[in-house]
């Protein structure tokens, strides 16, 4: 019985944290490429979420009104670097994220202005009808979310490891001028990078919003979820923030089944102030050294 | 020389408070201002003095202000009694965590204080037998000087206004001692600090604490004023508006976070006209503040003001 209760939160907290992983994800990206956190990065999940639910409505297919918000928050994410993070290359990191706050206060404010204060649903990609295994249901969404999580991570991974594009990318992240002195093109690859971010981002919206509804304000908290995922594995690496994420959906989902559902979010913070205290990098971060 | 900015400051508010006391942008926003002064100034110690992050003051400010509240209500203790009482638990549980929180840099240090923030916020959400939960607690008695109770609007006025000047003293004194350039040390390089022979630890620790105790009276103040207090004037956002407040207006310069919070205290108050379109509006004036003044609007403004001035005076000596 409680075995079940156990594997039946398990499935809860990878489908959630999939999604947190998705979204930390984005966040290391940027944080790779351009050395900013984002705080706007759960407005990309908003935006991608809502532009899907109006699309669908407005009488386009599924898959397709999909395909045409994804592009629209990759959009938000390009327009996000050219727009502003550029025009402010020389800021400090305090005023870039104050920066990027004010961006996510913005695209709240456009979101509240498009959409209104409504709870918006919208359908599962296959239907709500759970799947019993033995004691244990499984809402086929959420294994929709976990092939969905698994094979963008996979394809990631396959585009920064074996195309030039994505190795330029991450020749950016590591000496911009040494880049930008081998011929690539530091600004472009930039705007890819928060391409990208929004990308996931709106990926993460339209995968979770059959799930837990959505509204204008619903992104602060993914992305503070986010960023909570890649400082757990340690700011800027990549899979650090996959697993972190997926830590973070299981305690959470376990948190809440045990011990209070109040306090899950507190449970979270708290394992993350946790390991911090201990490893001050993160699980899989490297201590930086500080040039004097 | 050091305090002219200081009387400059007691001049215009006090003026404003003497020819306007019914006027609602002064009397009633205004000391919305001034606790907003207090709040960015103290944090300012934190953030630009020593370099460091807190995206949990809030945090800070709850305790002090849930303390005072608990303390008048239940145990019909006086309001300044109840103040200390909220300080010192500000203080111990800053300098239990000071330490451990404070050996984080960076975007690890703004997780760690994010994190902080939210498990008080939750907490005061949660505990309804001691917050009254989401609703919060109402009917907080007003304070009494001597045999005044304070209660008016422009009577506030004039007591924020005192202790706004007195946390902008301490700032500015703190900002010219010792321990004020051992902050600025740290800011610029903290190993090189620790080289010079500072004990960066316990400089930033000091710091942290005085910091958040400044933030708890605020809140403690904020009670009194309100007769109310509700988890939501706690919450992480509360924390985002504070660091904006010191950022926008020049951060490391205390006259600085004092611009940035009355810039942010009266940019909404303005912005309620275009109803619709204000949040909208308050991100796009933030986004652009910032691209085009990164250092702030104070500092750059006495940057910009002191650029000119230098120019003029190669000028003449050259046409001399």
């Amino acid at each position: 019985m409680l075995l079940d209760q156990l594997i039946q939160f398990l499935i809860t907290g990878i489908t959630i944290g999939a999604i947190y992983a998705l979204v930390g994800l984005g966040f290391s990206l940027i944080y790779n490429a351009s050395d900013v956190v984002n705080f706007a990065q759960g407005e990309f999940v908003m935006i991608g979420a809502m532009s899907a639910i109006f699309i669908y409505g407005a009488g386009v297919p599924y898959f397709v009104a999909i395909l045409i918000a994804i592009f629209i928050s990759m959009f938000v994410g390009v327009a996000l670097e050219k727009l502003a993070i550029e025009q402010a290359r020389n800021a400090t990191v305090v005023t870039t994220i104050i920066i990027t706050i004010g961006a996510s206060i913005f695209l709240r404010g456009a979101a509240l202005l498009i959409w209104g204060k409504e709870i918006y649903g919208f359908p599962s990609i296959s239907g709500d009808d759970p799947i019993k295994v033995g004691n244990i249901t499984i809402l086929p969404q959420s294994l929709w979310i976990m092939a969905c999580t698994a094979l963008f991570v996979f394809l990631l991974r396959y585009f920064f490891q074996k195309t030039l594009t994505g190795k330029a990318i991450l020749a950016c992240s590591f000496n911009k001028k040494a880049a930008y002195l081998m011929g690539i093109e530091v600004k472009h690859m930039l705007a890819l990078a928060y391409g990208i971010s929004g990308l996931l981002g709106g990926i993460a919206g339209v995968l979770i919003t059959p799930i837990t509804y959505m509204t204008y304000g619903a992104g602060v908290m993914l992305g503070l979820k986010g960023f909570c995922a890649s400082i757990l594995g340690g700011m800027g690496n990549s899979m650090g923030a996959v697993i972190g994420g997926l830590i973070l959906g299981i305690v959470e989902s376990l948190g809440a089944g045990f011990i209070s559902s109040g306090y899950k979010d507190a449970i979270s913070f708290f394992i993350i102030l946790l390991v911090l205290f201990f490893r001050p990098a993160g699980l899989f971060g490297k201590t930086g050294v500080e040039r004097v | 020389m050091r305090l002219v900015g200081l009387y400059i400051f007691l001049a215009v508010t006090i003026g404003l408070g003497l020819l306007f006391p019914d006027n609602y942008y002064v009397s009633v926003v205004g000391s919305t201002a001034f606790f907003h002064i207090i709040l960015a100034v103290a944090l300012n110690l934190f953030m630009g003095y020593a370099g460091q992050i807190s995206l949990g003051h809030a945090a800070f400010f709850g305790i002090g202000a849930y303390t005072s509240a608990i303390l008048t209500t239940r145990f019909n203790l006086n309001p300044f009694v109840a103040m200390s009482a909220g300080a010192m638990l500000t203080g111990a549980l800053s300098t239990l965590l000071a330490r451990p929180i404070l050996k984080l840099k960076g975007h690890y240090l703004a997780m760690a204080t994010l994190g902080l923030g939210i498990i008080v916020h939750i907490f005061l959400v949660q505990e309804e037998w001691l917050t009254g939960g989401p609703d919060g607690l109402s009917g907080i008695p007003p304070i009494k000087i001597a045999s005044l109770v304070v209660d008016t609007d422009i009577q506030w006025y004039f007591i924020l206004c005192a202790v706004s000047a007195m946390t902008i003293w301490i700032s500015l004194n703190l900002m010219d001692s010792r321990m004020g350039r051992a902050l600025r040390a740290i800011h610029g390089s903290e190993i090189a600090a620790e080289v010079l022979g500072i004990d960066t630890a316990s400089a930033k620790a000091q710091v942290f604490v005085l910091s958040a105790v400044l933030t708890s009276i605020a809140g403690s103040l904020f009670v009194h004023q309100q007769a109310f207090i509700s988890p939501d004037s706690c919450s992480f956002a509360f924390s985002v508006e504070l660091v904006t407040m010191v950022v926008l207006g020049g951060l490391g310069s205390t006259f600085g976070a004092v611009f940035g919070a009355a810039i942010l205290t009266f940019l909404p108050e303005f912005l309620v006209h275009f109803e619709e379109l204000e949040v909208l509006l308050y991100g796009a004036i933030l986004m652009c503040i910032m691209i085009f003044l990164p250092k702030g609007v104070f500092v750059s403004a006495v940057d910009g003001v002191m650029h000119l001035f230098q120019r003029r005076c190669v000028r003449d000596v050259g046409s001399s």
